[in-house]
């Protein structure tokens, strides 16, 4: 699937499926933009993609990290309206969205 | 060269004199007022000044001396705020178009340590967009100039606070470090920048973007009063829960400690490495001299398996900020561009909200974590990181502390490198490996090139070294060479006043 310009092989069409899994509407224009500027980036990686590492695990975080326990202690939380308020719209103290399912057929 | 004995910083000789009652933190807060009014015009490291409420915090402070209370180590001084930390009622952008307008609901862990401290927050300073980015260009409420030169970036991401901290807009800043966002801007703009061992600082309250890379951090003009901040936002907290679990640190009391026994090494690929500039190499060396002449014993090192942080960080980063951004919905907060669903919604949100930047590095971190890419990119990212962590290991085993240019080069000038995304990305080449392997790193400036530009010298440490690391600091600091006054800074900089440098 290697497309014109892109030199680690990442075409328009491939742009276009990452961007609509990442939710970003995306024009034609930033489509040919990011494809041949990922492309670089992805180049650049391409020594890291080929080095052996068998003998490695991976590490997600630089601290031995374990589950953290505090006493279930009820305190306050932030404010309800103040959260509210700060919505781009509210119904009946709930975040109010467009239409989530498709028309029932 | 200057004893490091007895020196102290602006912020420190502020905060005594406004504990002694020899001046008002009122009047503190007014001359950096006026600093701000007669500076920010032209380096925009401001997005919002805060003069109101840095009045009444600096009137209640004043309250506090008068009633004979102690308001705290860091009374009445001002202090500026990065934009990503979240301040209750007060609008927290990010530098983003999407969170325009956005007021938190509750205060970053930092921002109440600060007050109960006694510091007076007197603005919100610009950055990259969600802190991607190496320059402060990718602000979507415009660039933030470098002091010493308008013409050049003052680094990123968090350019606003080491641009307010060089001109003397304010004496303190809060900056927050991924790859280098705190370092690199203070090299650039000559100041001392820190970023504590990952969880030695709270993160509570600091908006994420790549959450097991993210570290809030001290920006000063001198060492001891970058230690002193370090001492005041450290510790544990129970809110966030990669806090390590530890009491707050002391590394105030490190400072004059000296480096005799201090086995210090100078890392080759953060001196020698391809794309440095002779002049900061040079500087580099001298720092290593200087040091060897105050009684450390220096010698080389190498980690060749530093090549490979770069291009690691950048497929982690994006993965972990794809991920972080992904909240950023329209349903919340923030902004919303509709559509006929909630899909449509989104995306069309997302769209208008992110700059071309954030963008980017959603695409890449989407990409690097998609079905069929995940262990060619991300895992094998990951497996890079724990090489890296087990070479900087190795070098500990030999030296305490190790030495290298914070930054490959001095400030650039604006709009040389925001359309080649790679070229931008090489500037944080010598302090990634300090993020991944989230060890505790200085820079501290150490002279300067041909134009008068700061390069800045670049000390790391092991984990939780932070006492060592300014205690190394310290004597670096004393050894430098005389930094230039900036092009553009507070008149009170340049005159031995107040909050003009040290006095000892």
């Amino acid at each position: 699937m290697a497309g014109e310009g892109s030199r680690a092989g990442l075409t328009r069409e491939d742009a276009a499926y990452v961007a609509r899994l990442a939710r970003i509407e995306l024009t034609e224009e930033e489509l040919g933009t990011y494809a041949r500027q990922l492309a670089v980036v992805l180049d650049h990686a391409a020594e890291i993609a080929a080095l052996d590492t068998s003998g490695l695990v991976p590490t997600a975080h630089p601290l031995p990290l374990e589950n953290v326990l505090r006493p279930d202690v009820v305190r306050p939380s932030v404010d309800r309206e103040e959260v509210l308020a700060m919505a781009p719209a509210v119904e009946d103290q709930r975040f109010r969205v467009p239409r989530i399912l498709g028309e029932p057929s | 060269m200057t004893a490091a004995v007895g020196r102290r910083g602006p912020a420190l000789a502020l905060a005594a004199a406004v504990r002694a009652g020899e001046v008002s933190a009122a009047d503190v807060v007014e001359e950096h007022l006026a600093a701000i009014a007669g500076c920010d015009g032209e380096l925009h490291a401001f997005l919002v000044v805060l003069a109101d409420e840095a009045r009444a915090a600096a009137a209640a402070v004043d309250r506090q001396v008068a009633a004979g209370e102690d308001p705290g180590p860091l009374a009445g001084v001002p202090i500026a705020l990065k934009d990503n930390l979240c301040t209750r009622g007060i609008p927290t952008t990010c530098s983003s178009r999407i969170l325009e307008g956005w007021k938190p609901p509750y205060d970053a862990t930092v921002v109440e340590r600060v007050r109960a401290a006694g510091a007076v927050a007197i603005g919100k300073t610009n950055l990259d967009e969600f802190a991607m980015g190496s320059s402060t260009e990718n602000s979507a409420f415009g660039p933030t100039r470098n002091p010493h030169d308008p013409s050049r970036v003052p680094g990123g991401s968090s350019g606003g606070s080491a641009a307010a901290v060089a001109s003397g807009m304010a004496p303190l800043a809060l900056g927050s470090d991924t790859g280098g966002s705190i370092r690199q801007p203070a090299a650039l703009c000559g100041v001392v920048g820190m970023k504590p061992t990952y969880g030695a600082v709270s993160r509570y309250g600091l908006v994420a973007f790549a959450s097991s890379l993210d570290q809030i951090g001290p920006f000063a003009r001198t060492v001891a009063d970058a230690a002193l901040l370090f001492d005041v936002i450290g510790g544990h907290d129970d809110r966030d829960s990669t806090s390590l679990d530890r009491p707050a640190p002391r590394c105030s009391s490190r400072l004059d400690d000296g480096v005799g026994g201090v086995r210090i090494g100078v890392l080759r690929e953060l001196v020698e490495g391809e794309g440095m500039d002779p002049e900061v190499r040079g500087r580099i060396r001298e720092a290593a001299e200087a040091l060897a002449g105050a009684g450390a014993s220096v010698e080389e090192v190498s980690v060749p398996e530093l090549r490979y942080a770069l291009p690691a960080y950048y497929l982690l980063a994006p993965a972990e900020a794809s991920s972080n951004l992904a909240r950023y919905d329209g349903v919340r907060y923030g902004l919303r561009v509709d559509g006929p669903d909630v899909g449509a919604m989104n995306a069309a949100t997302r769209a208008a909200g992110f700059g071309p930047e954030v963008k980017r590095r959603i695409m890449l971190g989407t990409y690097a974590l998609s079905a069929g890419y995940y262990d060619a990119y991300y895992g094998q990212a990951q497996k890079i990181r724990t090489l890296i962590i087990g070479a900087l290991d190795s070098a500990y085993g030999r030296v305490d502390i190790l030495l290298g240019a914070t930054t490959p080069t001095t400030a650039f000038a604006l709009g040389d490198k925001v359309d080649d995304p790679l070229a931008m990305y090489l500037n944080d080449v010598c302090t990634i490996p300090s993020n991944l392997a989230g060890h505790p790193a200085v820079s501290v400036p150490f002279g300067t090139d041909g134009l008068g530009l700061p390069v800045g010298a670049q000390l790391m440490a092991p984990a939780l070294e932070e006492g060592l690391l300014f205690q190394v600091a310290a004597v670096l600091e004393g050894a430098a060479p005389a930094l230039g006054l900036p092009r553009v800074a507070a008149a009170t900089l340049g005159s031995g006043g107040r909050a003009g440098g040290e006095d000892s």
